[in-house]
């Protein structure tokens, strides 16, 4: 018997849906064998982790709370992904989302006395996404210029936002009301994102659908869009076309690092109501494997936004209910996307196995040396 | 069956090897004797290079027996038949530019154990290239080497590492016409030795003029094994399309009309940073195709590159009816109507993974109605990708199909189509019908002198002498990055053009005269 690997004629459209669900049930497996071992029964703690993230209004809220953030940088992710600019800094342009709205919120007013305060939440909005979407234009100049590989920068300007905000609010900007506790002070209640009634989840989930929407639309019926998706396949073939690359490096990491503004907005406008420690926990990175989970298409996205968010939910409740580290979620997302970029290779690849059953030759028509008849 | 001939040196039986949606080899039964040229025609994709493979232990099929010198072998591995005595120079050679020529000889041998005397081999390998006329200089590095020397060192690797069956896949493609007769020159004296020759090709004339038997493939299916002194190309070509072919495209006279493009000048360089382009001019006018000669490596790719915008020149002018289009950028060069059939067309000319629908409308997409704004229109981009399919003949389950799955011969259709869909004024195609079958080159010819009828200027760059021969006008020969010279194609003389391609000057050709210009 042998297995081999055989290159498929066209990409399984059953492997991308199959491959992210097996890969899902296989991380929970290794995840139940890590629980095992800590002596905890793992159906139990995956019943609980259900229960705590959809189970009732609460934990649905909560985990769409946690969602937002997760698809919009997830969108972010995906449409840079798509160009095959490898953006993994939305978690330092949610930073700096979250920084520039917090800076609105706080001296705008004071600058600008005769600003209307219903104008606040607006700018700042627009003030987060221009500043996700400038420190994102950062290592795509220095790619379309210089040449410099974008990964490297995107995960270092990461450490430089999250370092400068929280320079911010341990230091000058810390609320000296706030009994020493690292964030700035509330922002005026004209700078809160409003709220569903008796939850947390606030106005951003609506952007993040409206985004995935758009982007959708964007990536499939525009004139950009096209230009996304030659780049992406074949940039030889782009600039060939006469589709300018460099433009559209500066373009999508624009929109990319925008979004993932937006999501530093809804996290600071939306839940703390000020700049606070907490705000940078990993959505920027999380939104990769949600990204590639959702085969970078903005409705994958969404949904899978929505389960790891509930990943999340799930682990800080059996914290609480089972007294387990909240972590096994942050062992199962990493399970997650190691079977997932195992189990992309059956994207474009499928198994074959012989059963050394067909092997033997029909026998050839020439007479063999023997001459035996 | 009483023996009257001597054991073949090979004989695969029932060979069966079965790729994804395709039979490459059906029950192919194949035998070369010592000390015989056996060649394996047939179009591309007709199942030659695939029996090759396995015979060079590359692919294991997945049916069949082979036998070498009488006796079944297993090759599961290149280096299996390489100790079998069996060894393929590949189209692309598979030597370490920085090393030597010596130390390509032992790479991957166990023969040195510990100290590598490389004196020594030097002293083999030139006995080696003296005995079979392979001249070669075992201490240069690879890099130093032309294409045909190159292929010299691989053949001298072969046989350095004992080969008595040779494969060659394709092995004129990148000479010259006097190196081909070298080559042939060597290999008939290697077979004088005993040795077996396997040489691969397409090309009716080769063959017929090297082999002593020839097997033609077609649909990776034996159509016979004939002896060559029994056949014809005629015959032969029958056998590969299965259908009489016509050997020449009508091209009707026509005037050439005002001047389209007019290079002057023009340098450039290659990747290396090192010249390419060494002062090129040259005119073409309407309704005229200009032909490029030359042997690869010679400043063909930079200047299809220059002139579509996708290389900076360093000095000279290209202006395209009268507008200067020197360093522009590949979508103004677009815009001024001009199209390009690049030598690699899955690497740049088309985008596999997308379907045909998006690879037709890759140069008229920000027009309408392809688009309206900054949107699609989806509907009239269906109607474009499906009338371009009917009017080329292009086949193709539909528009929606990834191009990566269509034919060689359709991939290429499809990129003419779009190509010819801009209207150009003037048509920039490399090597437009290479690997292409009989059928597909025809039809593809056939656009080429389709668009020359409508008042385009072509530029045709190709290695195959008889394609320029049979299309242009006029014949200018690249070697080393400078015009060697521009000859009418009319009464042209091979052997001139051969020798120019080599890099000899002609001596006052007439016909050039106007075609110079003082630097």
């Amino acid at each position: 018997m042998r297995i081999r690997l055989e290159r498929r004629l066209k990409p399984s459209r059953a492997a991308g849906v199959l491959v992210p669900l097996i890969s899902l049930i296989l991380a929970l497996a290794f995840g139940g064998l890590i629980l095992l071992a800590t002596g905890a029964n793992p159906i139990v703690t995956y019943k609980a982790m259900a229960v705590g993230a959809f189970g009732g209004k609460y934990a649905i809220s909560e985990t769409l709370v946690k969602a937002i953030p997760l698809i919009l940088c997830g969108l972010g992710v995906a449409v840079a992904f798509r160009m095959r600019f490898w953006n993994i800094g939305a978690e330092g342009q949610l930073a700096m989302g979250g920084f520039a709205a917090a800076w609105v919120a706080l001296f705008l007013p004071g600058l600008l006395p005769n600003l209307p305060l219903k104008w606040l939440l607006p700018l700042m909005i627009l003030a987060g996404m221009l500043a996700g979407a400038l420190w994102g234009l950062i290592p795509a100049l220095l790619r379309a210029f210089v040449g410099v590989n974008e990964v490297i920068t995107t995960l270092m300007m990461n450490y430089i936002a999250i370092l400068w905000i929280e320079y911010l609010f341990y230091g000058p900007w810390r609320d000296p009301k706030g009994y020493g506790f690292p964030g700035t002070a509330p922002f005026p209640q004209e700078g809160w994102l409003p709220r569903y009634p008796g939850t947390r989840v606030h106005l951003g989930l609506v952007f993040a659908i409206a985004a995935a929407i758009i982007l959708w639309l964007v990536l499939t019926r525009t004139r950009w869009g096209y230009e996304v998706r030659v780049i992406g396949e074949n940039p030889r073939a782009a600039r060939y076309a006469g589709i300018s690359l460099w433009r559209n490096f500066l373009l999508v990491m624009l929109v990319s690092g925008a979004l993932a503004g937006l999501a530093g907005v809804g996290e600071v406008a939306g839940i703390s109501h000020r700049l606070q420690k907490g705000l940078t926990v990993g959505y920027g990175y999380t939104a990769i494997i949600v990204a590639w989970m959702g085969q970078l298409n903005p409705w994958g996205v969404v949904l899978v936004g929505i389960l790891l968010a509930g990943l999340l939910v799930g682990g800080d409740q059996i914290q609480i209910t089972m007294r387990l580290p909240a972590a096994v979620a942050l062992v199962l997302q990493g399970a997650i996307l190691f079977f997932m970029l195992g189990g992309v290779l059956f994207n474009q690849y499928r198994l074959r196995v012989d059963w050394g059953l067909r092997r033997r030759p029909v026998r050839p028509t020439l007479p063999a040396e023997g001459g035996e008849s | 069956m009483t023996e009257h001939q001597p054991t073949p040196a090979v004989r695969m039986i029932g060979i069966v090897k079965r790729f994804p949606g395709v039979v490459a080899n059906d029950h192919v039964d194949f035998e070369a004797l010592p000390g015989e040229v056996h060649s394996l025609l047939g179009e591309n994709g007709a199942g030659k290079s695939t029996l090759m493979n396995i015979l060079s232990g590359l692919y294991t099929p997945d049916e069949g027996e082979i036998y070498l010198f009488g006796r079944p072998v297993v090759l599961r591995s290149p280096r299996d038949a390489i100790t079998h005595g069996i060894g393929m120079v590949h189209q692309h050679f598979m030597l370490v530019e920085m090393h030597t020529v010596a130390e390509n000889m032992v790479l991957g041998l166990n023969k040195p154990r510990f100290i590598l005397n490389l004196r020594e081999i030097e002293r083999e390998v030139e006995q080696l290239s003296a005995q079979y006329g392979l001249h070669v200089d075992p201490r240069a590095r690879i890099w130093q080497l032309s294409v045909g020397e190159q292929q010299r060192v691989e053949i001298l690797k072969m046989l350095y590492r004992g080969a008595r069956i040779l494969i060659l896949d394709e092995p004129t493609a990148v000479l010259t016409p006097q190196e081909v007769d070298d080559l042939f020159a060597t290999l008939r004296k290697m077979t004088t030795e005993g040795k077996t020759i396997i040489f691969i090709s397409h090309k009716l004339e080769e063959v017929m003029a090297i082999s002593d038997r020839i097997t033609v493939l077609r649909g990776g299916k034996v159509v016979a094994t004939v002896r060559k002194a029994e056949t014809s190309p005629a015959e032969l070509a029958k056998m590969m399309v299965g259908r009489e072919v016509l050997f020449r495209v009508e091209k009707e006279e026509r005037e050439p009309g005002e001047v389209v493009l007019e290079v002057s000048g023009l340098c450039a360089n290659n990747d290396k940073g090192l010249p390419a382009l060494k002062n090129v001019s040259f005119t073409i006018r309407e309704g005229e195709i200009l032909g490029v000669a030359g042997v690869a490596g010679n400043g063909q790719r930079e200047l299809a590159e220059v002139l579509t915008g996708l290389r900076k020149a360093t000095a000279g002018t290209v202006t395209v009816l009268e507008c200067d289009v020197t360093n522009c950028s590949p979508r103004k060069i677009i815009g001024e109507k001009v199209g390009h059939v690049p030598e690699d067309r899955l690497g740049m000319g088309l985008v596999p993974n997308l379907p045909v629908s998006d690879n037709v409308i890759m140069k008229t997409y920000k027009e309408r109605p392809i688009s309206a704004g900054p949107f699609l229109n989806g509907g009239a981009i269906g109607r474009f990708a499906r009338r371009l399919v009917e009017q080329f003949n292009i086949a193709t389950p539909s528009v929606q199909t990834p191009v990566r799955l269509l034919s060689g011969g359709n991939l290429q259709k499809t990129l003419l189509a779009r190509e010819i869909s801009i209207s150009p004024r003037l048509m920039i195609a490399m090597h437009p019908t290479r690997g292409l079958d009989v059928g597909a080159t025809e039809a593809v010819r056939r656009l080429l002198l389709e668009q020359r009828k409508q008042g385009a200027a072509l530029l045709l760059i190709s290695e195959d002498l008889d394609e320029l021969l049979e299309l242009a006008d006029r014949i200018l020969v690249l070697y080393e990055g400078e015009v060697q010279g521009i000859v009418p194609a009319k009464d042209a003389d091979v052997g001139a053009i051969g020798l120019m391609m080599a890099g000899v000057k002609p001596g006052a050709p007439a016909a050039t005269e106007t075609e110079r210009r003082p630097a």
